[in-house]
């Protein structure tokens, strides 16, 4: 198998990390919704976390995407 | 069929001199890239200078920059608690900026041939510097204020000495990786908004240079990046403004440590 070949399905690999991410984000959306339904009044407090939450789960999808790309576009052994 | 457009999302990225400028064997050049910083800047500064005018009553203008800066005054004083005070002009000054220049990327100026808006967050090398410009504040200001008693942030309390000794070393490597992870964070979203942005826009052309099946290719696209615009949009008030809370919860660690 050469290196470009290789290199397309290293990236289409990487990019299961992705849709890995997707559900942790999910994750912490999902129960903050759930719950700001039951407890309106409890959620503004604790919006700021759920950004925060949201931010570090989106980066490690983003690290994947970053995986890909550096397959893609500077392998090592170029 | 005339020859198709390749498809090459990461042309819009390229840095460019726009004013070439060379100083003892160092390229100092204007480039697209310092050009767009510098309209991010204005905007921000025009933005606020227009809403200065101290009325009791406030105006529209004057009041929306009274509900930015009570933003920023709000996110110092939950995260950081009162010492946060001297610490707002930096987090205003990161979201304000962050926010200006990922908007005036993804302004629409392609409408014109041949115009594209660059978005200077979407190179590493923009976003890293402002994550070690943050990091490197968040430890000024821990050494000074504690000394070598900083390494205690790297101790969790409560917990007995063995478990202290192996989590030491996990929480600094963590703690290392902080300004890594924010620059990245940043640069990542926006390239990758971008990205596919260009790559559905080149769908849409693509599609509707095809046949009567490419036609509802190219609208089906264009619905798509109606939508994924608005969703860049999102993104970059949200990435702007994880930068500076994140930014605020490291000053929060470096100046009240537990």
């Amino acid at each position: 198998m050469d290196l470009a070949s290789a290199q397309v399905i290293g990236a289409g690999l990487a990019a299961i990390g992705v849709g890995a991410a997707a559900i942790g984000v999910g994750n912490v959306w999902g129960p903050f919704l759930e719950s700001a339904v039951r407890n309106p009044a409890a959620s503004d407090s604790q919006f700021t976390r759920v950004l925060i939450g949201f931010a570090l789960a989106e980066l490690l999808g983003l690290i994947a995407l970053v995986v890909a790309i550096i397959i893609l576009y500077a392998p090592p052994h170029h | 069929m005339a020859g198709e457009a390749k498809l090459d999302p990461m042309r819009q990225f390229e840095v460019h001199p726009i004013v070439p400028l060379h100083v003892g064997g160092y390229d100092i050049s204007l480039t697209n890239s310092a050009l767009w910083m510098l309209l991010a800047l204005g905007v921000v500064v025009v933005f606020i200078a227009l809403g200065m005018k101290r009325e009791l009553v406030p105006g529209r203008w004057q009041m929306a920059v009274e509900e930015l800066t009570g933003m920023i005054e709000k996110m110092a004083g939950t995260t950081i608690g009162p010492e946060g005070k001297k610490f707002e002009p930096l987090l205003f000054s990161l979201f304000t900026f962050i926010l200006a220049a990922n908007f005036l990327g993804i302004l629409p100026f392609a409408v014109v041939p041949g115009l594209h808006p660059f978005a200077s967050t979407s190179h590493f090398s923009i976003t890293g510097v402002l994550a070690v410009l943050s990091f490197s504040i968040v430890l000024i200001v821990g050494f000074s204020k504690h000394g070598f008693h900083f390494f205690s942030l790297f101790l969790p309390p409560g917990v007995p000495w063995y478990m202290q000794a192996f989590l030491f070393p996990i929480e600094l490597v963590s703690f290392l990786v902080r300004p890594f992870s924010l620059g990245l964070r940043l640069f990542v979203a926006i390239l990758a908004g971008h990205v596919l942005m260009d790559v559905f826009g080149s769908f849409i052309v693509d599609g509707l240079n095809g046949g009567p099946l490419g036609i509802g290719v190219g609208v089906i696209s264009f619905l798509f990046v109606i939508f994924i615009g608005v969703l860049e949009i999102l993104v970059c008030l949200i990435q702007a403004y994880v930068f500076t809370l994140l930014t605020a919860v490291y000053l929060n660690d470096a100046v009240n440590l537990h």
